[in-house]
C-alpha cells in the first residue's frame, strides 16, 4: 500500500504504524514514550500527527496505516500542541539540566531545545505542581526521582515485556501520580529481580543507580563495547569509563541478549575499581608478604619452577587455568605448562 | 550447547533440569519465560527444588536428589512403551538401541515413583509432552553434572534426546548451560588434562607432533594424560605434586570438601596465585601476581552456545597489575633466562632458547596475534579472526575463512558418526541421609552473586541485596526442629560444619536444605562430598547428607 506523508508518496506494509513508516523513510516525528524495544505505549502525545478525515490529531506510534492515508507531521497546529505537552511536562520536571547526569544525552532536553521551551513558558499556567513525595522503589539498587518522572510508562512496560516480571506500576492520580512497586496481583506478588531494565529505558533519568558512582557527563564518557564477565550467556554490553574509572554499564543493541542485562551484568561493575584490587606482585618471605616488582617476582617463580622440575620432573607441577580469563590467555597458559614445563597437569575449576 | 540460545524462540517444548535458570542464567531464563508466556511453548521442569521457573511450568517433576538416571530412564521407558519414539532417527543415526531398550525395561513409572518420588502419571505426561513435540530442547547445568554419577546423568539425557530424534535440527538439542563466562573457551583452548586446544587428545602422537613443530619447543610434549583438578589436591598430600600455579580460581572456597583442599594448599612446596583480588586461595601462596580484570584487556570469550565474542579494553589495570597474557609471556622469558643462567648447554638441550618461527620467543604485540596462532592450531577455530568475530561473534566449529559458523551441532551426523545409546543402571548418590545425618544438602547459586563472590561481594549494590548466606529449609522441617527464619543453625556433615542464618522457604523439598557457595564466611564446601564421578572427575556437590542443629541465641 502507499500513503502520503508530508506530500511524499511512501510505500507501507500492512501492520505498520505511521511512526514505523516515517522512520523507515527518515521522516522525523518527535517521540518520548516510544521505545524501540517495547510495544508502543501511546502515553506522551508528542508523536501526534494530522490524518486527513480525522477531526483530532492521532498518535503516530499507535495508529496503524491504511492504504491511501494522508498524513501531515509538522503543521503549525501540531507544533503548538507539542509545545503545550512539553510545557506541562516541565511544570513538574525540574529544568535543572546542569545538575543532571544525562545532560547532553537526554531526549526531553533535546525536545525542549527543538520546541524552544524556556523558563518564561512555565509561567503560562497559574498552578504550582504538587511535590510528589519520594518513596521506596521495587529494588534498593535503583532510586526513583518522582519530580523528574514524566509518567511515560516505559519502565512499567519494560518490566513486563523484557523482564517478564511486572514489579512496578502507576500509583495515585494527577499530580500525585508516580511509579511504585506492585503490592500484590491476586495471589502472587511479583518480585523485582533488580535487573535494571526499567532504569535502562527511562528517557529522563528519573531512575538512577542508587549506589552507583557519580557518572560522567556524556561528553567525557568513553563507551567500550564488550562481553559480560559473569555467566555463560555472553551478553553484550558497554562499559562507560571516565578516565580510568568504570562508572556504569549500559546496554548495546544486538548480541544474544538483544540489549537486555541481568542484575550482575548491569550492576556488577564495582569490583573493577575496588580499592582491594591487587596492584603489585607479592612475595612471601618468612611468613609475611613483601611487595615486589615484576622482574623480581617472575624471576623467583621461574627459579622455583626450574628447581622443582629438575628435582622431581615436570609432572610434579600442576596448573589451574581460569574460566574467567580470555581464550588467548588460556591458550598461552596451557602452552606454557605443556610446551615449556612439559606436563599435561593443567585443568580449570569450571566443573565445580 | 548443541544449539543456539535464539532457538528458544523456535521450540515447542522446553525441559529444564538441574538448572536454576532464572537465577544462574537470567537472560536465558527470561527468554524461556517469554516463550512460555507469549508463544505458549510448553515447559517441563525437573528439579527437587521449587525453583522460580516452576511457576511457569506446565509440568513439574520433583525427584529425590541424586536419582536422575532413574527418572530419565523412566521417561524413555514410557516413550518406548507407548511407541512415541522416532524410529527413523534411531535407525539412521544411532547404534546400541536394542541393548538400551533392554536396559530401560525395568524403569516402569511405578518403579520410578518408588525411587524418585515422582507420581507415575506425571512422569507419563512429561514423557508424552516431550516425545510428541515437533521440536524440543533440553537445558541442564550443574544439577545434573555435579554428582557421583554425573556422566551417567548426561548420557541418560543423550539417550532421551536421540530416542525422540530431538537433536540435529533447529530448536532441538541437549544444552548444558555453562556457569562461568568462559568455561567453554577454557575447555576449547585445552585447559584440560587430556586434550590440547580443539579437543585434540594428548595421547595422539600425530597431534603431539604437530604441536611440537608449531610451538617450536625443545621440551618433549608429554603424551601422558595429566591430572584433573580433583586429583591434584590428593596428589599433593601424597607427595606426587609439589608446585601449583593457580590462575583466577579460588579452590579454597569452591571445591568439594574444602578442608581437604586447604590442607593440600598448605602442603605445597610452591604455590603461585594469579588473580585480581587477594582470594582465600592466595593466602596459601608463595607468590601472588596481580592480574587485569576483563575491563582492562583485549581478548575473546566463548559463550555457552560456542559463540566466540570480543572482550575489549576500556581502562588500564590498576598499579602494576597486568593482563594475564602479558604475565605468561614475561614468565616464559624469565623461565628461559633462568635456564640460560644455569647452563647454556642445558638450555639448548631443553630447546628453550629456540626461536618461535617468525617472531621472537613468546613475543606477541597484542592478543590478536595470540588469537591468530591459536586459530592455526585449533581446527574448530581455524576460520576465525578478530576481524571476523568483530560484529556479533561466530559460533564454532568454523573450519575455514568463509565458513559462517555453526548455530547447531550434529546436523547430519554426530562427531563420532552414529550416536551411541548407553545402557545405564541406576546408582544412587554416594552418600544418603541416615539417622545421624537426616537431611540432603544441595548447593548452588543465587542471582545476585557469582561463584565464590570474589567480584560480586565487592559490588556494593549486589552485596546489599544479598549480604549473607541464608540456608534454606522447608517449613515442615523447620517446624519440627523449632527453627524460624532468622535463627542461626549449625549444619554438620561427616566432613565439617558451618553456621549460618536460616531462611524457611518452600524452595527446597522437605528433607532437604540448600546453601550457596558465594560467601567466604560460610564456606559451605567444608560440608560437601568429594566423591568423584569416575569419568568426569566432577565431585558430588549437589548431594550429601547433613544434620541441622539450632544454635542457641
Ligand atoms: S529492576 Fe527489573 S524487575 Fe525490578 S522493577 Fe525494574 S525492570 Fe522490573
Ligand atoms: S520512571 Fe522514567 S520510564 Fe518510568 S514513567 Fe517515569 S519517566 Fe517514564
Ligand atoms: S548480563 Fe547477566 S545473563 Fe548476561 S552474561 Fe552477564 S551475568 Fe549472564
Ligand atoms: S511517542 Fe507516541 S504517544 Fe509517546
Amino acid at each position: 500500500m502507499t500513503i502520503l506523508m508530508d506530500g511524499m508518496r511512501l510505500n507501507a506494509r500492512e501492520g505498520q504504524t505511521i511512526l514505523d513508516v516515517a522512520r523507515e523513510h527518515d521522516i522525523r516525528i518527535p517521540t518520548l514514550c516510544y521505545h524501540e524495544k517495547l510495544k508502543p505505549i501511546g502515553s506522551c502525545r508528542m508523536c501526534i500527527v494530522e490524518v486527513e478525515g480525522s477531526s483530532t490529531p492521532v498518535a503516530a506510534c499507535t495508529t496503524a496505516v491504511s492504504d491511501g492515508m494522508i498524513v501531515r507531521t509538522h503543521t503549525p497546529d501540531l507544533v503548538e500542541l507539542r509545545r503545550e505537552t512539553l510545557k506541562l511536562i516541565f511544570l513538574k520536571h525540574p529544568m535543572n539540566c546542569a545538575a543532571c547526569e544525562i545532560n547532553g544525552n537526554c531526549q526531553l532536553q533535546d525536545l525542549a531545545h527543538e520546541y524552544d521551551i524556556n523558563h518564561t513558558d512555565l509561567h503560562t499556567y497559574n498552578i504550582r505542581p504538587v511535590e510528589p513525595e519520594p518513596g521506596p522503589y521495587a529494588t534498593p539498587l535503583i532510586q526513583y526521582h518522582p519530580r523528574r518522572c514524566i509518567l511515560c510508562g516505559r519502565c512499567v512496560q519494560a518490566c513486563v515485556e523484557i523482564t517478564e516480571v511486572g514489579a512496578i506500576n502507576f500509583k495515585g492520580r494527577g499530580a500525585l501520580a508516580r511509579i511504585a512497586p506492585v503490592e500484590r496481583m491476586g495471589s502472587i506478588k511479583p518480585e523485582c529481580v533488580s535487573c535494571g531494565e526499567c532504569m535502562a529505558v527511562c528517557p529522563v533519568n528519573a531512575l538512577t543507580e542508587a549506589l552507583g558512582k557519580k557518572r560522567g557527563k556524556a561528553w567525557e564518557t568513553r563507551k567500550v563495547k564488550t562481553t559480560c564477565t559473569y555467566c555463560g550467556c555472553g551478553c553484550q554490553l558497554e562499559l562507560n569509563a571516565v578516565g580510568e574509572t568504570v562508572t556504569a554499564v549500559t546496554p548495546v543493541d544486538g548480541g544474544v541478549n538483544r540489549g537486555a542485562l541481568c542484575s550482575k551484568g548491569r550492576f556488577g561493575y564495582d569490583f573493577i575499581n575496588h580499592h582491594e584490587r591487587l596492584k603489585t606482585p607479592l612475595i612471601r618471605e618468612n611468613g609475611t608478604w613483601r611487595e615486589a616488582n615484576w622482574d623480581e617476582a617472575l624471576d623467583f617463580v621461574a627459579k622455583r619452577l626450574v628447581d622443582i622440575r629438575s628435582e622431581s620432573g615436570p609432572d610434579a607441577i600442576g596448573a589451574l587455568a581460569s574460566a574467567r580469563c580470555t581464550n588467548e590467555e588460556n591458550y598461552l597458559f596451557q602452552k606454557f605448562i605443556r610446551g615449556v614445563i612439559g606436563t599435561n597437569n593443567v585443568d580449570h575449576c569450571a566443573r565445580l | 550447547m548443541t544449539n543456539s540460545i535464539a532457538e528458544i524462540e523456535e521450540t515447542d517444548v522446553i525441559l529444564i533440569t538441574g538448572s536454576n535458570t532464572s537465577e544462574a542464567h537470567p537472560i536465558i531464563g527470561r527468554m524461556i519465560k517469554r516463550a512460555v508466556d507469549r508463544r505458549r511453548a510448553k515447559l517441563i521442569v525437573v528439579d527437587p527444588r521449587k525453583i522460580p521457573m516452576v511457576s511457569f511450568a506446565n509440568i513439574w517433576l520433583r525427584p529425590r536428589p541424586g536419582t536422575d538416571v532413574a527418572w530419565i530412564n523412566g521417561l524413555c521407558h514410557v516413550i518406548l512403551e507407548e511407541g512415541l519414539w522416532d524410529r527413523e532417527f534411531v535407525a539412521q543415526r544411532t547404534e546400541g538401541f536394542e541393548e538400551f531398550r533392554e536396559s530401560v525395561k525395568e524403569f516402569t513409572p511405578e518403579y520410578v515413583e518408588q525411587v524418585c518420588g515422582i507420581p507415575a502419571e506425571d512422569l507419563r505426561r512429561a514423557a508424552r509432552l516431550y516425545a510428541r513435540a515437533p521440536k524440543a530442547m533440553i537445558f541442564y547445568a550443574m544439577g545434573i553434572t555435579q554428582h557421583a554419577h554425573g556422566t551417567d546423568n548426561v548420557k541418560a539425557l543423550a539417550n532421551l534426546v536421540m530416542l525422540c530424534g530431538q537433536v540435529g535440527r533447529e530448536g532441538t538439542g541437549l544444552n548444558p548451560l555453562r556457569g562461568q563466562n568462559n568455561v567453554q573457551g577454557a575447555c576449547d583452548m585445552g585447559a584440560l588434562p587430556n586434550v590440547l586446544p580443539g579437543y585434540q587428545p594428548v595421547t595422539d602422537e600425530e597431534v603431539l607432533a604437530r604441536f611440537q613443530a608449531e610451538w617450536a619447543t625443545g621440551v618433549r610434549l608429554s603424551n601422558k594424560v595429566g591430572m584433573p583438578v580433583t586429583e591434584m589436591f590428593p596428589a599433593v598430600l601424597e607427595g606426587r605434586l609439589r608446585a601449583m600455579y593457580i590462575v583466577g580460581e579460588n579452590p579454597a572456597l569452591s571445591d568439594a570438601n574444602v578442608s581437604h583442599v586447604r590442607e593440600a594448599l598448605e602442603a605445597l612446596d610452591f604455590l603461585v596465585v594469579q588473580d585480581i583480588f587477594f582470594t582465600e586461595t592466595a593466602a596459601y601462596a608463595d607468590v601472588v601476581l596481580p592480574a587485569a580484570s576483563f575491563a582492562e584487556k583485549d581478548g575473546t570469550f566463548t559463550n555457552t552456545e560456542r559463540r566466540v565474542q570480543r572482550v575489549r579494553k576500556a581502562i588500564d589495570p590498576p598499579g602494576r597489575a597486568r593482563a594475564d597474557w602479558e604475565i605468561f609471556c614475561r614468565l616464559a622469558k624469565a623461565y628461559s633466562r633462568e635456564l640460560n643462567k644455569r647452563s647454556a648447554v642445558a638450555a639448548v638441550a631443553n630447546g628453550l632458547a629456540a626461536r618461535c618461527k617468525d617472531r621472537g620467543y613468546w613475543d606477541y604485540a597484542d592478543p590478536s596475534e595470540i588469537f591468530d596462532e591459536l586459530a592455526a592450531v585449533t581446527p574448530i577455530y581455524a576460520g576465525l579472526s578478530y576481524k571476523r568475530v568483530e560484529r556479533g561473534g561466530i559460533q564454532w566449529p568454523c573450519p575455514s575463512r568463509h565458513h559462517p559458523g555453526t548455530p547447531y551441532l550434529h546436523k547430519d551426523r554426530f562427531a563420532r558418526g552414529r550416536g551411541k545409546f548407553h545402557a545405564l543402571a541406576f546408582q544412587g548418590p554416594a552418600e544418603l541421609p541416615d539417622e545421624e545425618y537426616p537431611f540432603y544438602l544441595s548447593t548452588g547459586r543465587i542471582r545476585f552473586h557469582y561463584h565464590t563472590g570474589t567480584m560480586t561481594r565487592r559490588c556494593r549494590g549486589l552485596d546489599r541485596l544479598a549480604p549473607a548466606e541464608r540456608i534454606q529449609i522447608h517449613p515442615q522441617d523447620a517446624e519440627r526442629l523449632g527453627i524460624r527464619t532468622g535463627d542461626r543453625v549449625r549444619v554438620v556433615s561427616r566432613r565439617g560444619e558451618v553456621e549460618a542464618e536460616v531462611l524457611v522457604s518452600e524452595n527446597p523439598a522437605p528433607g532437604m536444605v540448600f546453601a550457596t557457595f558465594h560467601f567466604a564466611e560460610v564456606p559451605v564446601n567444608v560440608l560437601t562430598n568429594d566423591a568423584l564421578d569416575p569419568v568426569s572427575k566432577i565431585p558430588e556437590l549437589k548431594v550429601c547428607a547433613v544434620r541441622v542443629e539450632k544454635v542457641a541465641a
